[in-house]
């Protein structure tokens, strides 16, 4: 068993989410940074997508009734080296500080946490309540039986954060004015303390509408910039509602919503316009 | 039928339903469509992600390029019974300028198709509500409306799943569970579904 000592600011499980359940009104949920957990997994010889923990910010310290290998990725943190296997003997404890940079950091656990599934899922979903509660200090938590391969070796460093996030344009930039999109690529932008997984939740110059009336409620996706009537954009995380009356102006590509998941509040973020490759028409 | 189509990142695409389809009956046009992943229906748009190594958005748009199949009739017809006793009920019927008995007469005469789903999971948002009854939202949401209560707002009408913060005007309270995450499907109201209300 695994022992939650304390769980630091915000502790869950995340695994690769709800996809399917959508027109049900289920939010997508998983890892933020979808690469990080995956790439834990694969370290401790797991399944990419195996349930694994999602550290906002450290703090958190676990206690091992039984030896147990594992592995960090994502923000790296002091107290367990980053991207390398390490086997905790029993009783022993493991505690990640504050991370330098980046904000979330993934610890998988060979054999993934096992905690029950719900819709296929093993992840928090932080807006609907879907799967388990957060992580609490007291928790005693099971280790899987996932595992399906050997215990690699040490990964590459970890990736240097993005200097800007690629954005494909659209669906409704024909809501905004004509500069709007201008101003989201040519702006320096402050990640506000209200972001969480539901969204990324920005300061910076206002993004103008060109039309003021109510858009009738559209299906979203994770990556999704959503402008509110306020202006100030929002990055749609993993646990964002799956519909939304606000136009999107933008769309994260898929593997810049990685490096989204590690900015935190106070940092400035950049966009760029994703060039041809990989559009959908 | 050829509809709009507008990319939604890298491998989906937000889809224009015209006025008059239904878009959850122009999804079914997708049923069966390999590498297609996820089909998604709101008020008047369809979401398609889909796998770009399996199938190309040209593709995609063919197979939507066809006459919808009939509107489902194998959906089998949900019937929630109701207590009329909603703390806006009142509001509504003011409103609207007609009695609260009148509210509730023509609330619970209307058949009603779900449209889709979103806001939480399980919530529906129902078409088909009387026009004297489409009223704005209110002005300020509350805090907490409990599960099982029926609102209305705009076009729609519908039953809160769970307590949550909400914004629609109460009409009354349903003791029908609409989300159970142990049973298949979770969901007692799907997209295409027909609903009734009846008085309790």
């Amino acid at each position: 068993m695994i022992e939650v000592v304390a769980p630091g600011p915000l502790t869950t499980v995340q695994d690769g989410g709800r996809p399917g359940w959508a027109r049900l009104g289920v939010p997508r949920s998983g890892a933020f940074d979808r690469a990080a957990l995956r790439l834990a997994n694969r370290l401790v010889g797991n399944p990419e997508d195996t349930a694994a923990f999602e550290v906002t910010f450290g703090g958190l310290e676990l206690r091992f009734t039984r030896a147990a290998t594992v592995a960090v990725t994502g923000a790296s943190c002091p107290g367990l080296d980053w991207g390398t296997p390490v086997t905790v003997g029993a009783g022993r404890s493991v505690r990640l500080g504050l991370p330098a940079r980046g904000l979330r950091t993934y610890l998988a656990i060979r054999g993934g946490v096992d905690v029950a599934a719900q819709l296929g899922s093993r992840s928090t979903d932080t807006l609907s309540g879907l799967g388990p509660p957060p992580v609490r200090a007291g928790d005693l938590l099971g280790i899987g039986a996932a595992a399906c391969g050997p215990v690699s070796g040490t990964a590459a460093a970890p990736a240097m954060p993005r200097p800007s996030l690629r954005v494909l344009v659209g669906p409704r930039d024909d809501w905004f004015d004509p500069e709007a999109l201008e101003v989201l690529t040519g702006s320096a932008w402050t990640v506000r303390g209200e972001s969480d997984r539901i969204g990324i939740r920005l300061d910076g110059p206002n993004l103008r509408r060109s039309r003021s009336d109510e858009l009738p409620s559209e299906p979203t996706l994770p990556g999704a910039i959503q402008v509110p009537t306020d202006a100030r954009p929002i990055v749609f995380g993993p646990d964002a509602p799956v519909t939304g009356g606000y136009p999107v102006l933008a769309v994260v590509v898929r593997a810049d919503l990685d490096a989204a998941a590690q900015l935190r509040p106070g940092d400035t973020v950049r966009f760029s316009r994703a060039t041809g490759a990989g559009r959908a028409t | 039928m050829t509809l709009g189509a507008r990319p939604y990142g890298e491998r989906a695409v937000l889809v224009d339903v015209p006025a008059g389809r239904a878009p959850v009956a122009v999804a079914h046009l997708l049923d069966d469509v390999a590498g297609v992943v996820e089909v998604v229906p709101a008020a008047r748009t369809l979401l398609v992600e889909f796998e770009p190594d399996i199938i190309t958005w040209e593709s995609v748009a063919a197979a939507l390029d066809g006459e919808p199949p009939p509107e489902s009739t194998a959906a089998r017809l949900v019937t929630l019974v109701v207590r009329y006793d909603g703390a806006d009920l009142d509001g509504v019927a003011d409103v609207a300028d007609i009695s609260v008995q009148e509210v509730v007469r023509r609330h619970a005469a209307a058949e009603y198709t779900v449209a889709f789903c979103g806001f939480a999971p399980g919530f529906a948002y129902l078409t088909g509500l009387d026009p004297v009854l489409q009223v704005p939202r209110l002005g300020e949401p509350r805090a907490a409306v409990p599960a099982g209560s029926v609102g209305i707002a705009a076009e729609f009408t519908g039953v809160y799943p769970r307590r949550s913060p909400g914004g629609w005007r109460l009409l009354g309270r349903t003791d029908t569970a609409l989300w159970d995450v142990e049973r298949d499907p979770p969901a007692l109201l799907a997209p295409g579904t027909p609903v009734r209300f009846v008085p309790r």
